[in-house]
């Protein structure tokens, strides 16, 4: 378990500030280009695909399934899980997993977002359903 | 327009150091580039190409003036950053230059000390916000490729032992590598899991160190003493999630440096006598191999198996220094050392219980970055003319 870990508070930018302004009301964003209809993730102002400038941001549903992971043994914070999770609306991402026993972890397991907080706009992480 | 040939490593050296306390970091670039240099032949004032990467203190421009290169004379200079590959990158670059007449005398080292001290951080990029609060490392970034790579190819931990395994069958004829015990599958499944499914004997070893390179025209690599070696072929890639589409963790950036290499060379890799490939860790190897074409997507595992990469046992004889995960990984950076022993393949150098008869056709490839976040490949296909 991984609760009491401090996380860094995200610096933020222009392009991102929307992301972690809709963060701090709990909401989960994506960006999806209105041109080539591809979302994608970490979010852009230009779409990577298409490179149209039509990018809208879309609240996603949070659920996603393990794409793969690694338990990381030891640190200076203790153990933790890094992976990758594909959300329901297709972009993958990477992230750590929380609130679980981390040696259970399967890849294709559902996972749902769950945001923790920092000094500044909360991070995004995901915990088993 | 082709690099094939155009290209010859005149010099080599390798710090036989693995532990610096004692020396500064810009003071091992100097020992190996004078390595280099006289193992070509050739002095300091000969050089009119410079090539370092993020390792070099300061960059390209204090690097020159600190190794007290000729600056009348030095003419084109590179500091291509791509992590552990980039010295790889390094001899394709010097090759381009070489054969548009932008230098004849290319000098790449590479140097430092992370066994005596922590490296600095490496800058930022777009995705800081996004990723760097989850702690991908090296273990656990290499983990996540084999932990899928045993999901979709159903490869085994103890595949990836082989691995391991053929390296210390080569670095108990090294007397500068750090580990020199013969180990067995069984050694390295009973080492403490790192970060899953890699053990620690699946890791690589942390050194200081480093090495250097000459790169010439053909004229005057055959007017020096050393066996001709040329470069024959060479290729560079990028790879990363790609705003997270399609995301695919089991292939690597070989898949296309490999093929541009094999290309160019006119050559497959049925023809290669001799294999130096990053094993930073071992799924790093068994990657490396299947991009590469030495066997299918998802065979790695059985081609790496049974003794298979053991020189004078299997087919492809690799890394027979002991590689990154017995003998040495400079700066973290597993690149520069690939394509020495390749060379010294080609010369007929290399230790005589692991030497590779009638060794002609090898090559040297490596990746930088983190292989399951953002990563660049690099391909050398080097010839014994």
């Amino acid at each position: 378990m991984s609760e009491a870990k401090k996380y860094p508070a995200p610096v933020t930018n222009p392009e991102t500030a929307a992301f972690w302004d809709a963060a701090k009301q709990g909401k989960f964003m994506i960006k999806r280009c209105t041109a080539c209809g591809e979302a994608h993730y970490f979010p852009r102002a230009i779409c990577p695909f298409c490179y149209s400038d039509k990018t809208v941001w879309e609240e996603s549903s949070g659920e996603a399934t393990i794409y793969t992971y690694s338990l990381m043994r030891k640190s200076p914070t203790g153990p933790y899980a890094i992976g990758y999770v594909t959300l329901k609306e297709g972009p993958s991402l990477q992230t750590n997993f929380v609130d679980c026993d981390l040696e259970k972890l399967k890849i294709g397991q559902k996972v749902k977002v769950v945001f923790k907080p920092t000094d500044g706009a909360p991070l995004p992480f995901f915990t088993p359903v | 327009m082709t690099i094939k040939g155009k290209a010859y490593i005149a010099g080599i050296f390798e710090h036989p150091t693995r532990h610096a306390p004692d020396k500064s970091t810009a003071q091992l670039h100097a020992e190996v580039a004078k390595g280099a240099i006289e193992d070509a032949g050739l002095s300091k004032d000969d050089v009119d190409g410079y090539f370092c990467a993020g390792d070099a203190p300061g960059g390209a421009w204090p690097m020159v003036d600190y190794l007290g290169l000729n600056t009348k004379k030095l003419r084109h200079v590179d500091s291509t950053e791509t992590g552990g590959c980039s010295y790889i990158i390094h001899l394709g670059h010097a090759a381009e230059a070489i054969a548009a007449g932008k230098c004849s005398i290319a000098l790449i080292t590479l140097a430092g000390k992370p066994r005596t001290g922590a490296m600095p951080p490496r800058a930022a990029g777009a995705e800081a916000d996004f990723e760097s609060a989850y702690g991908a490392t090296t273990h656990n970034a290499y983990g996540m490729c084999a932990m899928r790579h045993m999901h979709d190819y159903g490869t085994t931990s103890e595949q990836l032992a082989w691995i391991k395994v053929a390296a210390s069958h080569h670095a108990q004829y090294n007397p500068h590598a750090m580990l020199k015990d013969v180990v067995t599958v069984e050694d390295v499944l009973n080492s403490p899991m790192i970060s899953d499914p890699l053990h620690r004997m699946d890791c690589c070893v942390v050194s200081d160190g480093g090495g250097a390179l000459i790169v010439t025209t053909p004229e005057i690599a055959k007017s020096l003493k050393k066996p001709l070696v040329k470069l024959i072929g060479h290729g560079e890639a990028m790879k990363g999630p790609r705003g997270g589409k399609d995301l695919d963790l089991t292939y690597s950036a070989g898949i296309w440096s490999g093929p541009r290499a094999f290309e160019e060379a006119g050559i497959t890799p049925k023809d290669i006598k001799y294999a130096s490939i990053y094993d930073s860790f071992t799924i790093t190897v068994l990657m490396q191999l299947e991009d590469l074409g030495f066997c299918k997507k998802g065979e790695g595992g059985k081609f790496v198996a049974d003794g298979n990469l053991i020189s004078g046992v299997g087919k492809l004889p690799f890394n027979t220094d002991g590689g990154g995960l017995c003998s040495n990984h400079p700066v973290n950076r597993g690149g520069m050392t690939k394509i020495l022993e390749a060379v010294r393949q080609l010369r007929g150098e290399a230790h005589p219980k692991v030497q590779v008869k009638n060794c002609d056709l090898a090559i040297a490839h490596g990746t930088g970055g983190l292989l399951g976040v953002r990563h660049a490949a690099s391909t050398a296909i080097l010839e014994r003319v």
